[in-house]
């Protein structure tokens, strides 16, 4: 009986370690190792730091970190804003027989590919695409006007592309809002602005937390939005690591750079985390 | 304020236009690409003139469809191919790590659990290029010490699997896990006092239980591998997934037949998705 309970524990034990430290450990550890070696031209290796110094000395790849930083925050804030109002009218004010119906109208487009979500925004807003279409028909415009490729273009797609993540979280914690906390604020005479304040936000915290994480690490990650959408001379960092891993092919920078964008969306997870004072655990699920 | 309390006018209309406004902003994209896949043009765009479906079937020189393009046809069974393989891994493993964060206790399973969770705040694209350089490591060490040189650790289709699977593994255990936690063990106490064995108790009764979490699991992560791009990128060798040919068409100018593409995509996953959503329905 007891020999029996330890063979199960093996059997489910191999797969996961396996798993767990030949595609995840050992690869973060050579990312690291990779990260702090160099190659002259003979191709022999030694270490060094020089792959960091880089990063720093050339403005070009710690201007598009900040940059891309920064635009990860705007993102996750903008989000914010656009899915608070969605996920109060789903869980407070809409009438409850359409509310599930309305949850799954929400959910649906984020089935389909991100690629196919952004092809579609590039055929509405680019010089010969629809809306210019329209714009041109209704005499709004003379000439087309090119909608693509500049960053304000680039931020309402990645708003669009990380919208779900923030919705859900948000909808499940309004869910447990109870209504009769807004009602007495009511009656009380509170207005809607202090209602917002002091009740709804306090009560989401937990929801907003887990949504902002997400959000910004799936932003500070994409690559598809901004390659696609973003203007030709405003890089993104993950394309920074592209250049070095594919185009260049200069792995151990590359490797510097995949390994700052891990530490950085690590560090703004874990300071989200102690912010709110919640578990990883709880936060994925 | 909320449904129960009393609201003006303007509130409640101004809120619907906001709605209105939003599921305007995240169905627009879509259904422009849906009904440009239609238009008798060469280009994916306006003016309309007329309705055709060669973008599907057409097998002229200017214009082949979807169902005569190679290329593409290529690209979609190799996704379908790779989605399998991750599938099935990620199911298998999933599971047994569902078992083993909830039915047994061992020195630093916290800290594996925080392990397992780790792929779900790891960059997609940190994944891919982590894998890639790792295995290019144990390809040189192989080459360096024994002369073999082994194909699995190229870019190529069988990297793509272990790539995907890596993160898609976390999901399928989070899934499975929830509904391992309902599950009510006496029932597997009483197969034991019954003479059945652990092997025994967890095929008849543990996984018949989980079927559902497994299959709507499975169905996941056949959808996040069929459509992933960041952690393939880096992976991918001769043979372009799916997401990957179409990003390759899609930045250096397009054609109707990605709209044909997508048009199917979107079928295929909003069919899936509504499957997905019925079944899980049902079981509650």
């Amino acid at each position: 009986m007891k020999k029996g309970i330890r063979w199960a524990f093996v059997i489910f034990v191999t797969p996961v370690l396996l798993w767990l430290f030949l595609l995840i450990v050992l690869p973060h550890i050579d990312l690291l190792i990779m990260s702090f070696r160099i190659e002259d031209d003979f191709g022999n290796s030694t270490w060094s730091a020089s792959n960091y110094l880089n990063f720093f000395k050339e403005p070009i790849y710690w201007l598009t970190f900040a940059r891309t930083a920064a635009y990860s925050i705007l993102v996750t804030v903008l989000t914010f804003i656009v899915a608070l109002p969605v996920a109060f009218f789903i869980t407070k004010v809409v009438d409850v027989r359409y509310k599930g119906f309305l949850t799954m109208l929400l959910l649906l487009p984020f089935w389909v590919s991100e690629l196919v979500r952004v092809y579609g925004w590039m055929i509405l807003l680019r010089e010969s695409g629809v809306i210019n279409h329209f714009l041109l028909k209704a005499g709004l415009l003379r000439q087309p006007v090119e909608m693509l490729y500049n960053d304000v273009t680039m931020v309402m797609g990645l708003v669009y592309t990380s919208m779900l993540f923030m919705v859900i979280p948000l909808i499940s914690v309004l869910d447990s809002l109870d209504d009769s906390l807004i009602e007495a604020a009511y009656d009380l005479g509170a207005n809607m602005w202090s209602i917002l304040i002091k009740i709804i936000i306090p009560h989401s915290m937990p929801g907003i937390v887990s949504g902002a994480i997400v959000v910004f690490m799936l932003t500070l990650g994409n690559y598809l939005t901004p390659n696609l959408m973003g203007g030709k001379n405003s890089l993104w960092f993950t394309e920074q690591i592209y250049n070095q891993f594919i185009a260049s092919f200069n792995w151990n920078q590359g490797s510097a750079f995949g390994f700052l964008l891990l530490l950085l969306s690590s560090l703004v997870i874990w300071i989200g985390l102690k912010l709110s004072g919640q578990k990883l655990s709880k936060v994925v699920k | 304020m909320i449904r129960t309390l009393p609201n003006s006018g303007a509130y409640k209309a101004g809120f619907r236009l906001y709605m209105v406004l939003y599921f305007g902003f995240l169905f627009a994209p879509l259904l422009v690409t849906c009904i440009l896949a239609f238009n008798d043009s060469q280009f994916p765009s306006l003016p309309w003139k007329g309705f055709t479906i060669e973008w599907f079937t057409g097998n002229l020189p200017e214009r082949v469809g979807i169902f005569h393009d190679t290329i593409n046809l290529y690209s979609i069974w190799v996704s379908a191919r790779v989605a399998f393989f991750v599938t099935i891994l990620s199911v298998s493993v999933g599971t047994c790590a569902a078992f083993l964060f909830e039915q047994e206790d061992f020195r630093f399973k916290q800290g594996l659990y925080f392990l397992m969770l780790s792929p779900l705040v790891v960059p997609g694209v940190i994944l891919g290029i982590s894998v890639l350089l790792f295995s290019n490591t144990l390809g040189m060490f192989f080459e360096d010490h024994w002369a073999l040189d082994i194909g699995l650790f190229r870019p190529g289709f069988w990297l793509v699997v272990l790539g995907q699977f890596s993160f898609i593994a976390t999901l399928v255990t989070l899934v499975v896990s929830a509904r391992l936690k309902k599950f009510d063990r006496s029932l597997e106490e009483a197969a034991l006092n019954l003479g059945a064995n652990r092997f025994e108790v967890i095929w008849h009764i543990t996984l018949k239980f989980l079927r559902p979490a497994i299959i709507g699991s499975g169905a996941v992560a056949f959808l996040m591998s069929f459509e992933n791009f960041n952690t393939t990128l880096f992976l991918v060798g001769s043979e372009a997934t799916l997401p990957i040919n179409l990003y390759l068409q899609v930045r250096d100018g397009s054609t109707p037949v990605i709209n044909a593409i997508s048009f199917l995509l979107i079928i295929f996953t909003s069919t899936a998705a509504l499957a997905n959503l019925y079944f899980s329905k049902k079981d509650r």
